[in-house]
């Protein structure tokens, strides 16, 4: 029953082990194991912890034994993207500037993850500072796309993403700053959330552009997301961007479908140079099931959208140049000696940074030196305005705005490293719900021609997660895809094969 | 904006970060590009909209006044590079003579 156990997902796993069927040090143990049997393959994770989540596991068995109250993620594998800070657990960033750090506190997501009982069964892999759209500016290696191992899982939680896909993990957590979580979601055919910005606290995440940047779940389905978005979100007073709201729940509203709703289709999206056409033709059909389910369709415009990539360009590097000054060779993380301060800094930070990290600072602090910043910060800034704008006049029509997550589906290892703007490109869809501090996510749609992930996504108004899982449960409903990664260079699928205790059951993928 | 080695030699002191020459020569031409497409929003930045700095207004945040636990010195100083008496330590900054 190993594979089951991989495949069923976070809320059947929890009530497996709540009906006594499975223990948490068996669920934990499977998954560890098809960690160890996949990531020589996939990279998807900097560093497993396997003695931690069995000890965490164990503990939750005992206190289930005892009658004790447990956790919402009760024995649940979490993967967590090495961007959030574990106490004494080496936190790289995915850079050689943090190889050794090991944070003296955990963030506030962690936190909660440890007070609903969850299981961290490791710190997945990413692009260096969450910089980039591939995980190839990781510097220690990309993670792969479990659908092609010669593919990229996306960025810059593929770590993340290609661990939930894999079956290794039922949860990730990632993070988002203009799409790191919404684009590699889509390209490894798994369900990712961007949250409001303020709804879950980021202290503890190491910054990029704190304006944008935003904690998020990761699951293979739906429901699963919402789970874990209810276990991470709400007030933190670490954070004083933190909405001073509750934790959200999502329960009650995720199977109310989408009749009554009004879905605004975003034109300009659909109509962008560059989106394959065959992403073009499963977001479309999408689009098509939710207007049989019983959602009014109607075509909206964000006519400034166009401007959002080029004004998170100037934004993002800005605030990366300010937030990644920290990393001087003086309070954490590597140092190069130097005969000065400043010798020492720029030794430090030349040795420390890859190649990605040093050209956003380079633009950044360009972009932010006397007498330029009105000319490209504040002008980003107003462009962030009327973008603001367009997503209030479409609201007012509709419930939610739809569209495609990324402009392809995942691309080959090395095809984009050489080109900066190409690599951006990814980003031209997820940015504008970013520079608009709202909800976002996306959810599979099918496969291109090629048998790739497709993602759609859900855009919503502040704080309308309610109703963007509401829509993007009953298009999964409707559609009914097996998330399992499947093709002529994909990972293997989980098996019987390496199941030790086999009880001879078939293996059961979900649809 | 086409920059020029020493521009990109000037920002990279103004951000401390250590270039080689090919790095300087590969960055000229890869900043350039980009600023060029970034300038594209000054095309409707215009006076008239105000910035916005962060996209869900929230002012004078503040927390209650009360002690509560918190890192120790030796704690916050154990990720340091280098550390001498409780401090950090860093290479001389002032010159001897000055």
């Amino acid at each position: 029953m190993t594979a089951e156990l991989l495949t069923c997902g976070a809320r059947e796993l929890a009530a497996r082990m709540a009906a006594g069927e499975v223990s948490a040090v068996e669920v934990a143990q499977a998954h560890l194991d098809r960690i160890a049997q996949t990531d020589d393959h996939l990279h998807a994770f900097l560093r497993v912890l396997s003695d931690d989540a069995l000890a965490t596991a164990a503990d939750v068995d005992s206190r289930r034994a005892a009658g004790a109250p447990l956790g919402a993620l009760a024995g649940i594998p979490v993967a967590l993207k090495d961007v959030l800070t574990t106490k004494g657990v080496v936190t790289t960033c995915g850079s050689k500037m943090l190889e050794h750090y090991r944070p003296v506190y955990d963030a506030t997501v962690v936190q909660r993850l440890q007070a609903a009982d969850a299981v961290i069964v490791g710190k997945a892999n990413m692009d260096e500072f969450a910089m980039g759209s591939s995980t190839e500016n990781s510097a220690f290696g990309p993670s792969r796309n479990p659908w092609d191992l010669d593919r990229v899982p996306g960025g810059t939680s593929g770590g993340s993403t290609a661990a939930a896909a894999a079956f290794q993990a039922p949860l990730a957590i990632g993070t988002d700053t203009g799409g790191s979580i919404r684009q590699p979601a889509a390209l490894c055919g798994v369900v990712g959330v961007k949250p409001t910005y303020g709804l879950v606290s980021r202290y503890g995440l190491v910054a990029f552009a704190s304006s944008l940047d935003q904690v998020g779940p990761i699951a293979r389905d739906v429901g699963d997301a919402a789970l874990l978005l209810e276990v991470i979100g709400g007030h933190d007073a670490c954070d004083s961007t933190s909405i001073p709201i509750p934790p959200p729940s999502y329960g009650a509203e995720l199977e109310r479908g989408v009749e009554g709703l009004c879905v605004g289709v975003v034109r300009e999206f659909l109509a962008t140079e560059g989106l394959a056409p065959d992403v073009r033709a499963r977001v479309e059909d999408g689009i098509a099931r939710l207007g049989k389910l019983g959602a009014e369709l109607v075509d909206v415009s964000l006519p400034h959208a166009a401007y959002g990539l080029p004004a998170y360009y100037l934004i993002a590097p800005s605030e990366c140049s300010s937030n990644l000054s920290r990393f001087d060779g003086v309070r954490y993380g590597l140092r190069v000696p130097g005969e000065t301060t400043e010798q020492m800094m720029s030794r430090t930070r030349e040795a420390g940074f890859g190649r990605e990290v040093k050209r956003r600072i380079m633009i950044g602090t360009y972009a932010l030196s006397a007498g330029y910043y009105d000319a490209y910060y504040v002008s980003a800034q107003r462009v962030r305005t009327l973008i603001i704008r367009d997503f209030a006049a479409a609201h007012e029509q509709c419930d939610v705005l739809v569209g495609p997550t990324a402009p392809e589906t995942a691309f080959p290892l090395g095809s984009k490293t050489a080109d900066p703007i190409a690599m951006y490109l990814q980003d031209v869809f997820t940015i504008p719900s970013s520079l608009a501090g709202a909800p976002a996510l996306s959810v599979p749609v099918g496969l291109d021609d090629a048998g790739l992930p497709v993602g759609l996504q859900v855009m919503a108004p502040v704080l309308g997660e309610g109703v963007m899982f509401r829509v993007a449960r009953a298009l999964e409903a409707d559609l009914a895809l097996d998330p399992t990664p499947r093709g002529p260079n994909s990972l293997e699928p989980p098996d019987e094969e390496h199941d030790a205790g086999s009880d001879a059951q078939p293996v059961r993928l979900v649809p | 904006m086409a920059l020029t080695d020493d521009d990109v030699r000037h920002v990279a002191r103004l951000a401390r970060l250590g270039l080689t020459e090919e790095e300087v020569g590969s960055l000229r031409g890869e900043l350039s590009a980009i600023l060029a497409y970034a300038e594209r929003v000054q095309t409707v930045a215009t006076a008239d909209v105000p910035p916005t700095s962060h996209p869900y207004p929230l002012a004078n945040v503040l927390r209650a006044d009360e002690p509560r636990p918190s890192l120790t010195s030796a704690e916050a100083i154990s990720t340091a590079p280098q550390a001498e008496g409780g401090r950090f330590r860093v290479p001389r900054i002032v010159d001897e003579e000055s």
